[in-house]
């Protein structure tokens, strides 16, 4: 099969060439490239060239001290050695994992949730399109905006303590801040808010993407709402339920902004030795900040790179076997 | 083909990044001596607040105020650029245009900026900054200054780099009402008695705690232990905990415990509700410009608008901020920076006129002997108290010697990662532990 096919493609190009020479044909080819160049320059410039150079100061001893700079001094895997011989990596990778599952479980309950409620003809919701508006809101707040909404909202002395105190469910105030799980939980809590109108509406394109014969039979049959849910819209939303989990996922490795304006950049609360709401772009951040520690912030980037491509590999894999 | 081009690609990519990486490799290390110039057109302050602005616009002579950022003395036009020093944003824009200043447009160039102690030393020991006996400013201009702010701006070579026109020598505020309630009086000596060690500090705190408010925040009390150190933070590249440090983190767990203390960051919303009667505190730690800029003296029912404030020199004599202008190495306006920085800082009518209008504690020893000895240093948020002799005499106790230039990463840091263990959430090794690697990530060769 493949070697006809590759005769195949000689034969065109072989044409291709003789219309050429006989200038009967005009040839569109110049516009594609044309028409693609500004893509190429940006991506270059953009994407491939820092991409590449991340890459090769991940080697490289490369840092601010003061107003001098120190290096780049190559160092092979220096830099990767550091980097594993604490375990402080995986608390962090920990964190921003459990931190992210925890805003996405509720959000892709709710979000099918909604996505059924506002696809399904039979329930004639009135004001879809308002409240479709007002799911999508809070993601048009700049996350570091609603972060400090937060910050002064769970402050001791902020209004929900004073709420809580007011209704007699506190007798004292709690420091949201200070306990693990509710700073963990607060940040979950915030980029649930921000993401499930987004995957609101993704999941109800996919919805409505679903041919409705199939549902009208399903009526005929006499199934259930629950059981045309999980028998007919589930599986056939598949493909757009592995691509909110991927890009969640890689979003949620790149948790950073809502975190960082919470703790002011520390991750605190410590519990013991470790940071719990230090996620890995926290982390980042602390190496560049001051110090522009290019060669470690390269070798953490590479590692982030490494594993969002396994875990994404992995979901993508899992999710499209054949049954 | 494909394959060829990808590979030709990066390989472009490659060298380019390689490059771009050694271009820029120039270190500051060079001895270059200052070069100057005159002539600019425009003379470019950087800074991180309004308050260095203000001073210049009120009393700097012959400044016309143009627009929020710009104003003109003479025919130059004055240009300031105002960048917060959040997240270290002052300084990464600071730093960045430093190292193309040689480079840079003459409008564009760097004529005078503005340092903090805590990272002062950073700039002071590079030739970014000009020594003050190049543009002609002799020690006998500077006499009248108290030294510990000369000591700051000093670099390895005891050239001095820098000047400004605060001594910002701190004592303890104390909120007259909870005093007259706990310890029966609200006069400044009598509770400088309660306060004037930390042992009867600690004493007084426990009172306070008896009767149902809280002294400050641990973080009140930080500067005071952090400036009486007996060694700097790092030493031969490794960061040490000083014994000082150590009976702060003590001192403050126990009245934290005993809720004496609390936890609150500086700054923030908690922390600043004991700005007024409701917040029950019965006092902040704090140099002058602590009274105008922090008490919320401008609100209805704060306790400085009714003057309900006193003020003692506390357990220890320290300093806490304050703001040197340093000249910029390749300046185009040698002149009128050399003016500027002679005004604004050794000038004795416009220091006193500073202390009055913005109730600062100004840098000379005549006009606060001034101040003090009459009517005129008396404050209103104060309840009419003239605190000039106690900042005056708390001015020339301070001792610097154990500054370093990472003063500021080792502050901050610390302070952060104790407040958890105040907080009972982890053990002093672990917090200790945490605080090396934070100072580490910002420091990367430091040791511990």
């Amino acid at each position: 099969m493949a070697k006809e096919k590759e005769k195949n493609q000689e034969q065109k190009t072989e044409t291709v060439k003789v219309q050429n020479k006989n200038k009967k044909v005009v040839s569109y080819n110049k516009w594609g490239i044309i028409f693609l160049l500004p893509f190429v320059i940006v991506y270059l410039v953009f994407q491939l060239i820092p991409l590449v150079s991340t890459i090769v100061y991940s080697f490289f001893e490369y840092y601010d001290d003061g107003l001098d700079m120190v290096g780049p001094n190559f160092k092979a895997f220096g830099n990767y050695i550091k980097l594993f011989a604490n375990k402080d990596l995986f608390v962090y990778a920990g964190n921003t994992l459990i931190m992210w599952i925890m805003g996405f479980i509720p959000q892709i309950i709710i979000s099918l949730l909604l996505a059924a409620w506002f696809s399904d003809p039979r329930l004639r919701l009135k004001a879809a399109g308002f409240f479709k508006t007002v799911i999508y809101l809070p993601n048009l707040i700049m996350a570091s905006a609603f972060a400090m909404l937060f910050f002064t909202l769970f402050s001791k002395t902020g209004p929900v303590n004073s709420i809580l105190m007011d209704l007699g469910l506190f007798s004292e105030e709690y420091a949201f801040l200070d306990h693990e799980w509710s700073t963990r939980g607060l940040v979950a809590f915030m980029n649930f808010l921000m993401w499930f109108g987004n995957t609101t509406i993704l999941l109800m394109a996919g919805m409505m993407g679903i041919d409705p014969a199939l549902f009208e039979a399903a009526e005929v049959d006499g199934a259930t709402s629950t059981q045309v849910f999980f028998r007919i819209s589930l599986p056939l939303l598949r493909p757009i339920l592995v691509y909110v989990l991927i890009t969640s996922l890689i979003g949620g490795l790149q948790m950073f902004d809502v975190p960082q304006i919470l703790t002011k950049g520390t991750g605190n609360p410590l519990m013991g030795s470790n940071l719990t709401t230090m996620t890995l772009i926290m982390n980042l951040n602390r190496h560049l900040s001051v110090s522009k520690n290019y060669g470690m912030a390269g070798t953490l980037s590479v590692l982030l790179f490494i594993i969002t491509a396994i875990l994404s590999f992995i979901v993508f894999k899992v999710s499209t076997r054949k049954d | 083909m494909k394959k060829k081009v990808l590979s030709a690609l990066l390989v472009t990519a490659l060298m380019a990044t390689m490059v771009a990486g050694c271009g820029s490799n120039s270190g500051s290390g060079s001895k270059a001596k200052a070069s100057l110039a005159d002539g600019g057109k425009v003379l470019n302050i950087y800074c991180w607040n309004e308050e260095f602005k203000s001073r210049l616009e009120d009393h700097y002579p012959g400044y016309t105020k143009v627009d929020a950022t710009t104003g003109k003395i003479g025919d130059v036009t004055v240009k300031f650029t105002i960048v917060p020093s959040d997240d270290n944003a002052y300084q990464n824009n600071l730093d960045s245009t430093l190292k193309k200043q040689k480079d840079a447009a003459a409008d564009d160039k760097i004529d005078l900026f503005l340092v903090e102690a805590d990272y002062a030393l950073k700039y002071v020991d590079t030739d970014y900054t000009v020594n003050l006996a190049d543009l002609g400013i002799t020690s006998s201009d500077l006499a009248d200054q108290y030294s510990y702010t000369q000591d700051i701006v000093k670099d390895s070579n005891g050239n001095l780099k820098g000047s400004s026109w605060q001594a910002c020598s701190a004592g303890l505020i104390y909120n007259r009402e909870v005093a007259k309630a706990v310890l029966g009086t609200d006069d400044p000596a009598k509770v400088q008695e309660a306060v004037g060690s930390w042992a009867k500090y600690n004493e007084t705190a426990a009172k306070v705690a008896g009767a149902g408010y809280v002294m400050c925040s641990v973080n009140d009390t930080y500067r005071v232990y952090s400036n009486n150190v007996s060694g700097k933070w790092v030493q031969n590249d490794k960061i040490v905990v000083d014994a000082n440090m150590k009976n702060w983190v003590d001192d403050s767990k126990k009245l934290v415990d005993s809720k004496a203390e609390n936890t609150n960051d500086l700054w923030s919303d908690d922390w600043a509700k004991a700005k007024y009667p409701d917040g029950k505190t019965f006092c902040y730690f704090g140099p002058a410009w602590f009274f105008n800029f922090c008490l919320d003296s401008g609100e209805e029912g704060s306790i400085a608008n009714k003057g309900g404030w006193g003020y003692c020199v506390g357990p220890q004599s320290y300093y806490w901020g304050g703001t040197w202008i340093c000249a910029a190495n390749n300046t185009d306006n040698k002149t009128l920076v050399t003016d500027i920085i002679k005004t604004m800082t050794t000038d004795k009518a416009v220091l006193k006129e500073i202390a009055q209008k913005d109730a600062d504690c100004v840098n000379s020893k005549t006009v606060l002997a001034e101040l003090s000895s009459d009517n005129s240093g008396n404050l209103a948020l104060l309840g009419g108290q003239n605190p000039y002799k106690q900042l005056a005499d708390g001015a020339e106790k301070v001792d610097l010697s154990n500054l370093s230039k990472y003063d500021q990463a080792c502050n901050e840091e610390f302070q952060k990662a104790m407040g958890n263990y105040f907080k009972g959430n982890c053990s002093y090794e672990e917090a200790l532990e945490s605080f090396y690697k934070a100072v580490q990530a910002k420091h990367p060769a430091l040791t511990y």
